[in-house]
This record gives structure tokens, sequence and C-alpha cells, in this order.
């Protein structure tokens, strides 16, 4: 069988549906939902129906091979300590766990942090080590499982003094 | 009167038949040509490792010398092939130690291959020489250091991009020193430092040694006294180039460099001082290939590197080259033959503001007139740019092209790159290989249907409209063998239309598309001579025939369905409760 120049109205008239008779609303649901929003309207260069995923949110994409990447970007992330004139840069894939990379930067800035707990946080310091992931947003350090920080960390800011001791009440 | 040609005439005609293809040729002929042909075949080629069992090649090619198996699907370099999936080396290994045990070549690339797997061939052939994997994991520098103690006439130890657990740099200190047989060896993805002193000694005994690619814990001191051990080399991949050398230390690397009048091939590179760069002046007009894809080097210094390597085939780097760099390649490297362009800024981590655009290339094309292969990350393109290489280069045969904004359009005249391709797949006759990207619709598919006769591997992403253009596709494109596509809104009715094409190809990959569960049900239950693989990490009982599922891998074999599927890995012959789909057909 050949495909003659068909337009769409044609095709839908011969093609093979799936599901029951009377299900053509689910196909068209179906279409919508596994393409997401990656679709773009070829018409209208302004109107976007929804935010399409950046680069950096698309699995494997670009297509270069991860081991490439791994290789390649050093993660070199800005540290900043509130209260210290200047910010230092350490390189992520250097630590391998929390309680290393805690360690160095205690060893950095010189101060000491307090216990790690799921449910509270850092208790006892006042010193509260947070990061800037890929969407922008503040997170306090240790959440997550380290592989998931350490490639999602942009910048790091550990918080002291007043800010750290609202947070610390606020937990 | 006999007519047949005694057997051992036929093999020593054969002995002269070096090419796969005319051997299989060769092997249909007749039924004693076939048997000659089987017991006279030194290399085997299998490029799906699922499409055949090991036991099936094990018997008819018992004589084989080499061994050559690709495992995952192409698509698995980017992650999107689950971890699990497959392409586990031990039964070949097993297979050919218990039936061919003349083998002593083996070349894996995407398998799953173990230190028991590496442990098997040292204990398994007895004069095994070489051992190249790519882009292989699941082994441990321990294995390594099975192959170094065993195989006493080792010539080739190559992991290109293995994802290997490191325990040290051990391993290498097991080559006895009694192997003086070593032609290459690559180390160059793994991370721990091996013992300087065992690396030199390895070097100094081994006369014949081509190729030597260091990792980047080789420092570049150690560099000077290994290229002064083997100035014959014709391959180097140096380690770090980054340590702060002395100014004796930096004379006596710039003339041990000078003595290397052999060396065609140059890598690594990694940390790349510019201040080291001079060092690297008098090798390069005799490159021929330079990799400078890990080395973080800018332009002005690239500059005056590629303005030297005026016998330039292959130049593989980074977008940090930016389009006036690849003037530069354009008007020196006359005889390069393969580009590859790198994104530098891949992780998102981009400190750099580059922006390739279509210029670049567009200049390779106009000042190159051997370049057949492009591979090339960059941030715009437009048609007329694309019009204009093909016109220029109607000898491409690879042309694989990443704008990495997925649905970029012609950044002059904001429409589809249709024509772009267009023009690419009509001039470039002879074009095996074709990677698209940016805003396509189905016109560019029908463009490639139309024209890719000669289209043998095809990878789509973010693209086109409908069925319509995989459509196109699987009817139109002849030749071809592989199909990889992903995030596009093909589905169901182009697929089952020309399912019988499917059969003809090595391989079809699709994640993230529309192809409903109910057509792949019906697809496998047509096509028993297919694998048709539903990769979804989400159960299926429960999931009616309609709903699109992750990804499908559909290839021929004759080995029928495979035994080792992980439990995402779902088939109609592993889950047949789940049944035929019911297909209301109006």
């Amino acid at each position: 069988m050949t495909y003659e120049k068909v337009n769409e109205l044609n095709l839908k008239d011969t093609e093979l549906r799936l599901g029951l008779p009377g299900t053509e609303q689910a196909k068209e649901e179906q279409e919508v939902s596994c393409v997401r929003s990656n679709k773009r309207q070829l018409q209208s260069d302004n109107e976007e129906e929804s935010t399409p995923p950046t680069k950096t949110q698309i699995v494997g994409w670009p297509p270069v091979r991860s081991y490439r990447k791994n290789n390649n970007s050093v993660s070199y992330v800005k540290v900043s300590m509130d209260g210290a004139p200047y910010l230092r840069k350490i390189d992520l894939k250097t630590y391998k766990n929390y309680p290393e990379l805690l360690k160095a930067l205690e060893n950095m800035f010189k101060f000491t942090i307090g216990e790690y707990s799921e449910r509270e946080g850092y208790k006892g310091s006042g010193v509260i080590p947070t990061y800037e992931d890929k969407d922008g947003d503040w997170m306090l350090v240790g959440d997550v499982p380290w592989d998931m920080f350490s490639s999602s960390c942009k910048r790091l800011r550990i918080m002291k003094g007043s800010d750290a001791l609202a947070l610390d009440s606020a937990l | 009167m006999d007519l047949r040609l005694p057997s051992k005439v036929l093999e020593h005609i054969l002995s002269f038949v070096d090419s796969n293809e005319d051997r299989n040729s060769v092997s249909l002929v007749c039924k004693s040509w076939f048997e000659t042909e089987r017991r006279t075949r030194k290399r085997v080629f299998v490029r799906n490792c699922y499409a055949v069992t090991p036991e099936a090649v094990a018997r008819r090619f018992p004589e084989t010398r080499s061994l050559t198996l690709k495992g995952k699907p192409h698509f698995a370099d980017y992650n999107l092939v689950p971890d699990g999936w497959g392409g586990y080396a031990w039964p070949w290994i097993e297979a050919m130690a218990a039936k061919c045990p003349s083998l002593d070549e083996l070349r894996l690339k995407r398998m799953v291959v173990t230190d028991e797997c590496l442990e098997k061939i040292a204990a398994s052939f007895k004069d095994f020489k070489v051992l190249v994997l790519t882009s292989c994991e699941g082994f441990s520098t321990d294995g390594l250091a099975a192959i170094a103690v065993a195989c006493s006439n080792l010539r080739e130890l190559e992991l290109r991009e293995c994802i290997v657990e490191d325990l040290g740099g051990d391993w290498l200190s097991y080559f006895p020193e009694t192997l003086t047989s070593l032609v290459s060896l690559d180390f160059s993805c793994l991370d721990s430092e091996v013992k300087l002193s065992d690396l030199e000694r390895l070097v100094s005994r081994s006369p014949n040694l081509k190729s030597l690619k260091l990792n980047r814990a080789v420092s570049l001191d150690a560099l000077g006294s290994l290229l002064r051990l083997a100035p014959q080399l014709v391959e180097l991949g140096t380690g770090s180039f980054s340590d702060k050398l002395d100014q004796e230390a930096v004379s006596k690397l710039s003339q041990a460099f000078s003595e290397m009048k052999e060396l065609k091939s140059l890598s690594g590179l990694w940390d790349v001082l510019p201040e080291y760069i001079p060092l690297l002046y008098s090798v390069c007009p005799g490159l021929t290939s330079l990799n400078l894809s890990y080395a973080t080097v800018q332009m002005p210094d690239l500059v005056e590197l590629l303005t030297r390597c005026s016998n330039l085939q292959k130049l593989w780097v980074m977008d940090l080259i930016e389009d006036k760099g690849l003037e530069v390649v354009a008007s020196s490297c006359k005889e390069l033959r393969e580009l590859r362009v790198f994104p530098s800024g891949a992780e998102g981590l981009n400190d750099t503001n580059v922006a390739m655009t279509e210029q670049g290339l567009v200049s390779v094309s106009e000042g190159c007139p051997n370049l057949e292969s492009v591979l090339y990350f960059c941030v715009q393109f437009t048609n007329a740019a694309m019009v204009t290489i093909a016109r220029n280069r109607p000898n491409l045969t690879c042309f694989r092209l990443c704008v990495m904004e997925p649905f970029s359009p012609d950044h002059k005249t904001q429409q589809p790159l249709d024509e772009g391709f267009k023009a690419i797949v009509e001039r470039c006759k002879d074009l095996q290989r074709l990677s698209v990207s940016g805003l396509l619709t189905n016109k560019a598919f029908e463009y490639i249907g139309t024209h890719g006769k000669k289209l043998r591997m095809l990878s789509i992403a973010f693209a086109g409209d409908s069925d319509l253009m995989l459509h196109h596709l699987l009817s139109g494109c002849e030749s071809l063998n592989k199909l990889e596509i992903r995030d596009c809104p093909f589905g169901d009715t182009a697929l089952l239309e020309n399912a019988a094409k499917l059969e003809t190809m090595r391989s079809l990959w699709m994640s993230s598309c529309c192809v409903s569960f109910g057509a792949c049900k019906l697809l496998s239950q047509k096509m028993p001579k297919l694998n048709v693989e539903v990769i979804d990490e989400h159960p299926l009982e429960t999931r009616p025939d309609s709903s699109p599922v992750e990804r499908i891998y559909i290839y021929r074999t004759l080995a029928g369905p495979r035994l080792d599927m992980p439990e995402f890995v779902w088939t109609t012959q592993k889950n047949p409760e789940i049944g035929v789909s019911h297909l209301a057909i109006k």
C-alpha cells in the first residue's frame, strides 16, 4: 500500500485506531501528553504554549557522551560565606560525599558546622550551608543524594549570623 | 566426472578473499562452498550482539581469530538506555572459549564486560593479542591486571572511553618483564596514577610500540621521559599538560617532541596551559590527526597550532575554536577529511560565551576539498549555509548537525531548516550518515526519503509534525540500516504500515515518541523475526493499549527473544499474559 500525498483528513479515515470505537478524544489526549510541552507552533513566533524545557533539563541533550561531559567540565562552584570579604571556588568533583565537602568548607572558612538531620537541618552552630541549584532555587545542603547535589549545584552560600538564626528558629 | 573444485583449492582461493561481504556471497553459492568458507573465515563482525547467538557464531566459524561485537544501541551514549538493559559480553566469551581456541582479537563496543570476562579471556586464549574496548563498562582495574599478567604475547590493549572501576594504578605493574610485544596501549580513560617507573620499563622493552595514550594522571614531567624512551611513536595521547616545569625541563621536553619523526596522531592535552602549546609546534607538520576535544585551548593559541598543521586530515576540537578559528583551518588544513566540533558548555556550566555558528562550517566546506565527515555542535544555522555547504562539498558521506536549542529555526529567516537539509541530501549522493536538528517539518523528511538513497544511519530529535515523517523515511530510504529517533510525534500508523521494512534494517530506536503499547504488541505479533523491546520504567501490565511507551528498540534477529532481559524490558514473548492488542479497525 502506498501513501499518496494525503492530508491529515484522509489519514484519519483509513488509520488503524487503537482502543475501543468512540475513544477519539483519548487518542488526542495521548498525543498531547506524550509530546508534552516540546511542540512549538509554527505559526506563532512569539507565542509559546508552554515554556519549552531548556537544554540543561532534557535528558541526554545535547547528544554528547556523558563520559566527555564528566571529563571536560571541571565542576568549580563559587562559595560565599556571609561576612567573608571575597568568594572562593571549589571543585565539587574532588569530593565524594557530604562529610568530605563540609570538612573542606570548615577548613576553608574556619568555622564548625552543626549536626545535620533531615528534620531539623543544621542545628547548633548558627552556620547553615546552602546552595543554588540548576533551577535557581536555594536549597539546604544535604537534603538530596550526593550525586544529585553535585550535578545540580551551581554555587554555595554559607549562611551565618542573623540570617542563619532566623532560619534555625523557623525550622 | 567430478566437476567440484577440490576444497583445498577453494581454500587457497578464499585465502585471498578478505572482505566479509564477499565471503557472505561465497557462502551462499552451495553447501560445499559454505563449508569451506566458514572453516576459513578469520574475522567475524557481529554488529548487534542480540542478532545471533554466541553458540551459533562459534559453531559456524571455529577458526576465527578476531571477533568484533557491538551491544547497546547508540543512544546509550546519551543516557537514554537505562542501566541493566543488557549487552553482556560473558556469553560470547564463554562460547568462543569453548569452540574457538584460535581467537586472539576481541573488539567490543558498548558492552558490559566484567572482571570475570577479562579473567576468562586471559585463561582461555593462549595467544591472545588484541583487546579493544570502546564505551564499555562493568570491569575494574583488577580485570586489566589479569589480562596484563597472563597474555604474554599481548599486542594491543585499548580502553576507549570506558567506565572502569578504578582500584588503583597497580594493574600496569602486572605486565611481566618478558612482555616485549606491545604495539598499542591506551589507558586514557582511567583515573588512577600508574607507577611511572613500571610504565617507563614497559615502554623501553617494547620496541614495536607505535601507539601510547596516557591518562590524565601522567604528568608533563613524566611525559618527557616517556617520549625519550619511545621516539618512534606514531600515535600519542598525552596526560595532563599543565604542571609548572622549570626552563630546563621545558627545553628537554621540546627536544623530545622534535625527535618524534613518525608522529601522526596527537590527543589528550588535558588542562593544557597556553605557554606549553609551542612545545607541540615541531610535530604539527607531520600530524594527520589531532584531537583537542579535551583541551581547553582558547582561540589565539589554537590558531598558532593549526596554522602549522598543513597535513591534518582529522580534527576534533571544542567550540572554543569559534568561527574565526575554523577560517584558519579552512586556509591551513587543506587535507582535512573529518571535522568534529564539540560543545564546551555541554553541562550548562559554560563560563565562556562561545557562539559557534554556521559561518565556521561554511568556511571549512569552502577551503577543504576533501572534507567528507562532519559532526558540528552550534547555536544557530541557516538554510542558505547548508545549501552552500552542499554545493561546495557534494562528497560528504557523514553530516551530523546539532543546533543545540531544540526547534531552532533558520536564524535569519525564521523558517524551518527543511530546505537546508534538502540541499544536503540532494547534492551529497554518497551520504551514508545524517543527523538532523533544528526546526523541521514533514517536508524535510519527505526530502530525505526522496533523495537519501544511500543513507544508512539517521538520527532525529525534536522534529516533525506527524506520522508522515516516519513513513517518508521508512518507505524512501532504501539503504536505511539504523534509525534512531527521540522526542518526535511519530506514532503507530507509519510503524505498522512499514513493518516489513524493519526486517531489512539492523535496528530502530524510538524514545519519547507517540508509539502506543498496542502498536508494539501488534508489531510483535506481525513480525516474528524482530525483537520488539519495550523499555519502560513503569509497569505495563495495567496499561491500556492506547498509552504511549517510553522507549522501543526493535531489531532483526535470528536468535529469538533474549533471555537476559531486566524487568523494565518487555516483549510479547516474555510477558505473554498481556496478550494480543485489541485493535478496533474502523
